[in-house]
């Protein structure tokens, strides 16, 4: 546990402490986050794992800026976080394109929307087109493109805004399995390229510990952080790194805490 | 397959035409009370063609211009709603305060019928244009101004959070997410609104100015032309599907990720 009065030199990019978040429902108040305390170094990639439900996504939205704890604060660069900035933008499980906009369009909105001038990310989007694969698509429209290669705009219309954090919010957890794969081949390059800090969001395992240097293993409801667990794997990372001895050791772990959880929360469950 | 060589839309009409046509020829219907097709066919032919002549023959070669004096007030009436509708559309959809200050009046104010307003009109604005623009406007305001706001307030969560994650402030996220988001919505109420329009078109000329074609078919209908009444509706019936295409084709146009979407 980081103690306050050690504070290493790096100050983290983000850091949660002891954020609750209630919501109010029909049958009640609802505790979706309990106690959560996370911090997120610089260049640190940092997975969060839990099954549906157990309040992963309400956390990443509320560093987002688009959510706010009931209690305890969180903060980005020291700051408390109230809004949505693009200094921590946001990949959502669905690409949330603008269907309006085709690729090009969808890319350079934020760019645009922040008054920067053209000759700044005009050589930005034509490298970052070439890292993600969609140079040829620069004029389709988001609904002649693919899940994979919609995700793939997503990724690249945040990372044009050179991001100090990225916020992934099981980005690929709506496509086919050979495609996720690719895609997380593509993230591990593009990540190795820039370097910036992330929290991604999943409930698949081999996903967690292929891509993140620290996973924190998340609860049921309520959502607790119930162990956070270093990836001592090398990188970079090729998709054959799943099938390391040390990867299975840390799979059966990680798979271990989510049995007992699951055991708990079913002996928990009152019908 | 081998239907698409049928014109599939000509059945009906045909069919209709010449059951009415059989009605007058059989003397199903009462004697010089409804035309034959034939005969409304020439009546209009000559009242779009014919030589202007004052004594026997009082609409030959009128229609183009009635047509314009209806289109006219038509196409001001609808211009004013739409300026109107839309952006006020926008600010009950998106504003809480705006939707529940406007909201519940313009939801009493419209069902009262566009009819009902007539003498309201007439008394206010006398038998002018301004009464035929004002019943025109108020009639195709509603339809624009429901839809807009519904099309505002679908807008997905999900591309609101996304723009303001980008840096997007709430200017920018009215005009470049809100907006486009309702575009389908508004063009769905502008078709509704030029529908209503041209009843309220027909209304108004009918009792609150002198011309036009509502004018025209209630003077028709006081001297027994019931060929030319026939014939006004015909010309109606027509100018309303062609300003319906009109938005239509716009919408098509304008909407092109749309059709995208559907074809995908």
């Amino acid at each position: 546990m980081p103690e306050p009065a050690r504070r290493p030199a790096t100050a983290p990019v983000a850091e949660l402490r002891g954020v609750f978040k209630e919501f109010s429902g029909r049958s009640g108040r609802l505790v979706a986050l309990e106690g959560i305390d996370l911090r997120i170094e610089p260049k640190e990639f940092a997975a969060v794992l839990g099954p549906s439900g157990c309040g992963k996504s309400t956390l990443l939205n509320m560093v987002a800026g688009f959510d706010r704890p009931t209690r305890g604060e969180v903060l980005f660069r020291g700051q408390p976080v109230s809004r949505p900035d693009p200094r921590r933008s946001v990949v959502f499980q669905e690409a949330a394109l603008f269907p309006w906009f085709n690729v090009l369009d969808n890319i350079t909105f934020g760019p645009k929307t922040c008054g920067v001038a053209a000759a700044d990310y005009g050589p930005r989007v034509e490298a970052l087109l070439e890292q993600v694969g969609l140079r040829g698509f620069e004029r389709h429209y988001p609904a002649e493109l693919s899940g994979g290669m919609k995700q793939r705009v997503g990724i690249a219309r945040v990372l044009v805004m050179e991001p100090e954090l990225l916020l992934m919010d099981e980005p690929f957890g709506s496509l086919d399995a050979q495609t996720r794969s690719v895609m997380q081949e593509l993230l591990l390059s593009v990540w190795e390229r820039h370097h910036q800090a992330v929290l991604f969001i999943t409930h698949d395992v081999e996903e967690a510990l292929l891509l993140a240097d620290t996973v924190c293993v998340m609860t049921a409801r309520p959502g607790r952080i119930k162990k956070r667990l270093s990836v001592d794997l090398p990188r970079p990372r090729p998709l054959e790194a799943t099938t390391s001895p040390r990867f299975n050791e840390l799979k059966r772990e990680v798979l271990g805490l989510i049995r007992e959880e699951s055991l708990r929360a079913a002996s928990d469950e009152p019908r | 397959m081998g239907g698409r060589r049928i014109p599939w839309f000509l059945i009906l009409p045909v069919l209709l035409l010449g059951v009415w046509h059989l009605a007058v020829e059989q003397r199903w219907v009462t004697e010089g009370i409804i035309p034959a097709p034939a005969q409304v066919l020439e009546s209009w032919r000559r009242w779009i063609f014919g030589a202007p002549t004052k004594s026997l023959s009082p609409y030959s070669g009128t229609w183009v211009a009635n047509v314009l004096y209806s289109g006219r007030r038509v196409l001001e009436g609808f211009a004013l709603a739409a300026l109107v509708a839309i952006p006020l559309g926008i600010f009950v959809g998106w504003n809480r305060l705006v939707a529940r200050l406007v909201d519940p009046s313009i939801q009493l104010l419209r069902p009262v019928p566009i009819t009902a307003w007539l003498p309201f009109a007439i008394a206010v604005f006398g038998i002018y244009d301004a009464s035929a623009l004002f019943l025109i406007g108020l009639g195709s305001f509603y339809p624009i101004v429901v839809n807009t706001s519904h099309g505002v307030r679908d807008t997905n969560l999900l591309l609101l959070r996304a723009a303001r994650m980008l840096g997007a402030g709430e200017r920018t996220v009215l005009l470049k997410v809100v907006l486009p988001s309702a575009l389908p919505s508004i063009f769905t109420g502008l078709r509704l609104g030029v529908g209503v329009a041209w009843t309220a078109v027909i209304v108004a000329e009918m009792i609150a100015v002198k011309s036009g074609l509502g004018y025209v078919l209630w003077d028709a209908y006081y001297v027994g032309r019931m060929d030319i009444c026939v014939a006004t509706m015909f010309s109606v019936g027509l100018l309303g599907f062609v300003s319906d295409q009109i938005i239509l084709r716009a919408s098509q146009v304008v909407l092109r990720w749309r059709t995208l979407e559907r074809h995908a």
